[in-house]
């Protein structure tokens, strides 16, 4: 049989069996409008309110009624980001707090404030990927509306202090969001604990159905709606049920709190065991801080090759794998989150991200690092950008 | 995204190599780009008797020098020069639109090695390649820096 690896779960995961046996009923059986008051459609809404206390339960919230549904985590992040700049402007605050290295979801949210008025600061990551808490509260300011800072990375892995973050917020009484898209299911989260006020989540991420995520807003929180019509979740986001999908997402989620801990002990296994031998080729480097990192995020750099030649081979080899090169993210510079920790544009156009879930075992790991260095090599063999930097090495020494 | 040509002369580029004792070698493109295409000629008689080329790059930026070296093995000079990126995209069956700047590298890297070849020969390449053949911007900010 031919070697299939999937190794790209942070770019989306495969619903697990487990998942779709219990979305299945939900398209052709209960179909019904979970809005509608007839007992075949609360038989739907019976699904979503379960959904609801699943999700709840895993991050901790004090009620389901804290969680409401959207069509995914840009959603959510819309949501959230132009929810609270909007209603904190009415108030005189117009000053938003967040990193270099967000998501696009929420940076584009950003530069579009920024158009309507808003000042934006956002925070150094530092070489290692990490938000300093004394740099995000020395930011904080009297008009200051919004601090939003990313759960973990999802390109290098980096998981944010966001207890500490929460608590200054809490004490300056700013507003705190995090896109936690990547976390979700793979690490802990305790809402109340970290002082979350919002939280955006997706379910395709943890092994439920795509075109789904969550919003949770803490009560007492109020920001307008992104999207009307409807009184859909209690009158804040208008538009029928993704019945199938919610039902997805709550036993998704349920699944993946349940064998988080197990998972994250496995993963790290293989994510370090991976990193470790990676490292053994000559001028390779690993993305962000190896300890604050999620249990299955491979980051690395090969200097003197770029990132799409890299991924094509590993695909000819049957890895999916994914980069952060310019030439795979479309524009003509490398990712910005690479940029973000410092790494010169060349070998951030050499970078590869593997990413981990439930699915990959260590012989995974163990064929993709017996087929990585070869193809490193083979790209640098044709590369006259490494026979500079060879012959620059021989001129230092 | 890319068609079977890019991808098989990605996976099995011809000519790729060094050439010790080239007549002309010319490189375009930079590291902060994300490109960089190195062509080496041997020039006998008016013809390109051999031709290699080592490219850092992504599968197009590879596929565009081998083809190109491909396109001119064996021709004669004239022809080498008149190799436009037109042509090497067409040789390819297409490349996405994002990709087309690197079948204009691959045009500009040959100049760049005839460039040199003339130079060498003491001949002046501006007339014959045109003044502007080695401006190797494709829309980026990076150049000049």
């Amino acid at each position: 049989m031919e070697k299939f690896i999937y190794a790209d779960n942070a770019a989306t995961t495969a619903v697990s069996n487990k998942v779709l046996e219990q979305m299945m009923p939900y398209f052709s059986e209960q179909y019904g409008n979970a809005s509608s008051l007839y007992s075949f459609g609360q038989k739907a809404k019976a699904g979503v309110n379960k959904a609801r206390e699943q999700i709840a339960s895993a991050i901790g919230a004090e009620n389901s009624n804290e969680i409401y549904f959207t069509g995914g985590g840009s959603e959510s992040d819309n949501w959230a980001i132009k929810g609270v700049a909007h209603s904190m402007a009415k108030k005189g605050k117009n000053h938003i707090i967040s990193t270099a290295f967000e998501h696009h979801a929420v940076l584009h949210c950003l530069d579009k404030l920024k158009k309507e008025g808003f000042e934006i600061t956002l925070l150094d990551v530092h070489s290692d990927g990490l938000v300093r808490v004394d740099e995000l509260e020395a930011a904080i300011r009297e008009d200051t509306a919004l601090v939003t800072v990313m759960y973990a990375n999802n390109e290098i892995g980096t998981v944010q202090p966001i207890k500490e973050i929460g608590e200054v917020c809490k004490k300056h009484r700013v507003i705190f969001h995090t896109d936690a898209v990547q976390a979700v299911g793979n690490i802990p989260i305790d809402v109340k604990d970290a002082a979350i006020d919002l939280l955006s989540m997706s379910s395709h991420k943890f092994h439920g159905p795509k075109g789904v995520g969550a919003l949770y807003i803490r009560k007492g929180i109020v920001i307008p709606n992104l999207i009307d019509g409807g009184a859909q979740e209690r009158g804040r986001r208008a538009g029928t049920e993704n019945t199938a999908g919610i039902v997805g997402m709550g036993a998704a989620i349920e699944i993946a709190v349940a064998t988080m801990e197990e998972r994250a002990k496995r993963l790290s296994e293989i994510r370090d065991y991976i990193i470790d031998n990676a490292l053994k080729i000559e001028r390779s480097r690993v993305n962000g801080d190896r300890k604050h990192r999620l249990p299955g995020n491979v980051s690395l750099c090969f200097e003197g090759i770029e990132g799409e030649s890299l991924l094509l081979m590993l695909d000819a080899k049957g890895v999916c794998a994914s980069s952060g090169s310019a030439c795979t993210s479309g524009s003509l510079d490398p990712s910005h989150v690479l940029l973000s920790i410092g790494l010169p544009h060349e070998v951030a156009h050499g970078s590869l991200r593997l990413s981990f879930s439930d699915e990959n075992t260590m012989e995974d790991a163990e064929y993709i690092l017996s087929v990585l260095p070869p193809i490193v090599e083979r790209l640098r063999l044709m590369s006259p950008l490494w026979d500079r930097i060879k012959m620059e090495e021989k001129e230092n020494n | 995204m890319y068609t079977e040509q890019v991808m098989e002369h990605f996976t099995n580029p011809r000519n790729m190599g060094e050439i010790a004792d080239a007549d002309g070698v010319g490189e375009v493109g930079n590291a902060k780009c994300g490109d960089i295409m190195k062509i080496f000629l041997k020039i006998k008689d008016g013809i390109i008797e051999d031709v290699k080329f080592k490219t850092y790059g992504c599968a197009s930026a590879i596929a565009t020098s081998s083809i190109a070296t491909e396109m001119i093995k064996g021709h004669s000079i004239e022809e080498a020069v008149a190799l436009s990126n037109k042509a090497v995209v067409e040789a390819l069956g297409g490349l996405p639109a994002h990709k087309i700047h690197c079948s204009v590298l691959a045009e500009q890297a040959v100049k760049a090695a005839l460039w040199n070849y003339y130079d060498k020969q003491g001949i002046d390449p501006a007339p014959i390649l045109g003044e502007n053949a080695l401006c190797d911007c494709h829309d980026c900010d990076h150049c000049g820096e």
